[in-house]
């Protein structure tokens, strides 16, 4: 063991009026790796990937980020993170490129955003409102952020949602273009994902034990 | 070449204010309450220009926090629905400075608006002309303050999509102080008084608002937003 | 420092064990106190030289104003340790003060009310403490929709406690404002509102019934708070132990 590991979790656990939502006794995360997170609806997906991204504090236990808790390097540890929750954070309001210069959180160029539109198959549809667009294409334009960033760790809850069989691939090839560069991802999805070197994290919340006596 | 803190106070300026701007009709809502609730009040009590002119500045001051408490509940509304409230919070980023960058939004699309249109609403009322200039200095002040109390009751209520009664009731007695000091101004403007005495400490009470409100918020938004 | 003291009194099991104990006797001081307030002050007590006898409503409405406030800083003092320390115990002393305090605000209103009429022949006026009481019992109406609006106990509590503070910070500036709004608008009446120096004989029941007041706000504090502990500690060990021992005892006396 030389140096630490990307992530590793300690003892992890969340509480929500007195019941054990999230309950993670050891984990790693190296560089190169896709975890994905699996387990039944309500059982801690979402509620563990807030707890990696600091939206939500944990009851016990630490997060460390190479070797630092999280709470002690929190802006440095949050610049090197990129959140794609179920919400998608697109604004109906805006075009797909002003969601994504917004979005961003470096100064960027035009032209890299119509680039990653366009990799997404989003070319000809960055100056409409996104209202216009299908769920499907909206899913899209928040997943064009991954290409535009330059976090090294992804976090992705259900990024599958709305897309079709295109989609799905384009996504795969993301995450594995992804690790291979340096990076690593973690994902709670359901759908069996057709990449290299996936690594399977199931998550029980308490909330399944006590309805499967 | 990371976005500077300060950078994310214009940012949200500017973003909210697009989004209003792309929905002109919604924006201008409070606007338009402003003025037709003002008409109520003749066709409520009397036509009479002199009573009118009596209770003129309270009338137009209510309407201006009515106006303004029911147009910030939404000033989260949108952000925690679509996810966008999430993002900010775990964006590498002092989170006061987006919080009061909504917040100017908030004014400039309400509460400014409010202020320019008021001296209509004292022609309707046939308030005094000396009650004029003093009636939009306070509106001025005042409705940030309204603005910037009101954000922290809309965070308080953010993740309940209840909204509107339950904010009222949080945030009315902490207006309070805010109604007194702006009806104050005005009717020290009509009486001939020094008006500028109120209107400081409306100033004052702005001020403190500014530096207290984000933080407030800020952590109101931490705690309670994501569950 | 020996802090242990100050996370016993974090542990709900620990406050509920002691109050057991300790309320009976604080509910009887509060009951003689009262009792001899009461007695004292209606039945005693001088007649106001102005007002008669009608005065003598201040032996409800001033220590039930004192609380009113003090209660207000109590909930949001136990917000901030709840919020600080995280101590659940602290924000069941917070939720517990809320209705406490708001039918306080409402008992000092109503006797306000009650001896306005025939003091300034009218159950209301905008007399600036009036006003002021009224605001805080709208404080405490926002606080209480708060907490009942929450399903997450969690977010209820942290919610409830940051305007419980908001409340606090804003309070001197409402009672300052209002104060500053009525001398300016003051009617040309008799003022009322600086009272004169009370004589020993009057002051000395009040004070005894200040006194009451404080030992009755107790022990319905720790009712209340009592109520909450075990509404959420139901699931745990020692109240399922509790309610075991009552079910016991109530069977052993049927039989």
């Amino acid at each position: 063991m030389g140096h630490p590991s990307l992530i590793t979790i300690e003892n992890l656990r969340f509480e929500r009026d007195d019941t054990t939502v999230v309950s993670c006794d050891q984990l790693h995360l190296d560089v190169g790796e896709i975890l994905q997170v699996e387990g039944p609806n309500g059982s801690g997906k979402t509620t563990l990937l807030r707890l990696l991204t600091t939206a939500l504090q944990p009851s016990e236990g630490t997060i460390l980020y190479c070797g630092k808790s999280i709470a002690q390097c929190r802006l440095e540890y949050l610049s090197d993170i990129l959140f794609i929750g179920h919400q998608s954070a697109v604004k109906l309001m805006l075009t797909a490129e002003e969601n994504l210069l917004w979005m961003a959180t470096s100064e960027l160029s035009s032209t890299a955003v119509l680039d990653a539109l366009e990799a997404l198959g989003l070319a000809g549809y960055s100056d409409i409102p996104c209202y216009k667009l299908s769920a499907g294409q909206q899913r899209r334009v928040a997943l064009a952020r991954l290409l535009v960033s330059d976090a090294r760790l992804w976090y992705l809850d259900e990024p599958f949602t709305a897309l079709d069989r295109d989609g799905v691939k384009l996504l795969e090839w993301c995450m594995s273009d992804h690790v291979s560069s340096g990076g690593a991802v973690v994902v709670a999805t359901h759908q069996d994902l057709d990449v290299q070197g996936v690594r399977h994290y199931p998550v029980l919340g308490e909330t399944l034990l006590r309805a499967c006596p | 070449m990371r976005k500077q803190a300060s950078n994310s106070f214009y940012a949200y300026l500017r973003r909210d204010l697009l989004l209003s701007y792309r929905r002109l009709g919604e924006a201008a809502s409070p606007l338009i309450f402003f003025v037709m609730a003002s008409t109520l009040v003749p066709l409520g009590m009397t036509p009479d220009l002199a009573s009118l002119a009596k209770i003129a500045p309270g009338i137009i001051w209510v309407l201006a926090l009515l106006a303004t408490m029911l147009s910030v509940g939404g000033l989260f509304a949108g952000d925690y629905q679509d996810g966008s409230l999430e993002q900010l919070l775990i964006s590498p980023q002092i989170l006061v400075m987006p919080v009061l960058g909504k917040v100017t939004a908030h004014w400039l699309i309400t509460g400014l608006p409010l202020t320019l249109v008021s001296p209509l609403l004292g022609l309707m009322l046939s308030m005094p002309e000396a009650g004029y200039l003093p009636m939009m200095a306070s509106l001025a002040l005042g409705t940030a303050c309204l603005s910037l109390l009101g954000a922290v009751g809309a965070a308080l209520t953010v993740s309940l999509h209840k909204g509107g009664m339950l904010l009222a009731l949080i945030v009315m007695p902490l207006y309070m102080p805010v109604i007194i000091f702006g009806g104050a101004t005005v009717q020290y403007g009509i009486d001939g008084l020094i008006w500028t005495a109120p209107l400081a400490i409306l100033g004052a009470m702005l001020a403190a608002a500014i530096a207290l409100c984000p933080l407030a918020i800020a952590s109101v938004l931490r705690l309670t937003s994501i569950n | 420092m020996n802090w242990v003291w100050f996370y016993r009194l974090g542990s709900p099991l620990w406050f509920y064990q002691t109050t057991t104990r300790w309320l009976p006797w604080l509910g009887l001081l509060a009951f003689i106190l009262l009792t001899i307030g009461l007695v004292w002050g209606l039945g005693f007590a001088p007649q106001d030289a102005k007002q008669g006898n009608s005065f003598r409503i201040i032996y409800m409405h001033v220590p039930a104003s004192f609380l009113a406030l003090a209660g207000y800083f109590l909930m949001a003092t136990a917000g901030a340790i709840g919020l600080i320390w995280k101590m659940k115990l602290s924000y069941m002393v917070m939720k517990a003060a809320a209705p406490i305090g708001a039918a306080l605000t409402f008992l000092a209103l109503f006797t306000g009310a009650v001896w306005g009429k025939p003091t300034w022949g009218s159950y209301w006026v905008w007399d600036a403490r009036i006003t002021s009481m009224l605001i805080l019992l709208f404080l405490y109406f926002g606080v209480l929709a708060l907490q009942y609006a929450f399903h997450n106990e969690e977010a209820s509590n942290k919610a409830s406690a940051i305007l419980a503070l908001i409340g606090t910070v804003n309070i001197p500036i409402i009672y300052k404002s209002v104060d500053w709004w009525y001398t300016l608008h003051q009617p040309s009446t008799i003022k009322l509102t600086s009272a004169p120096s009370m004589h020993p004989d009057m002051f000395q029941p009040l004070l005894v019934m200040i006194l009451g007041f404080y030992c009755f706000y107790v022990v319905a504090l720790c009712l209340f708070t009592r109520v909450e502990i075990l509404r959420r500690e139901r699931k745990t060990g020692w109240v399922g132990d509790l309610v075991g021992e009552l079910n016991g005892s109530t069977e052993g006396k049927r039989q």
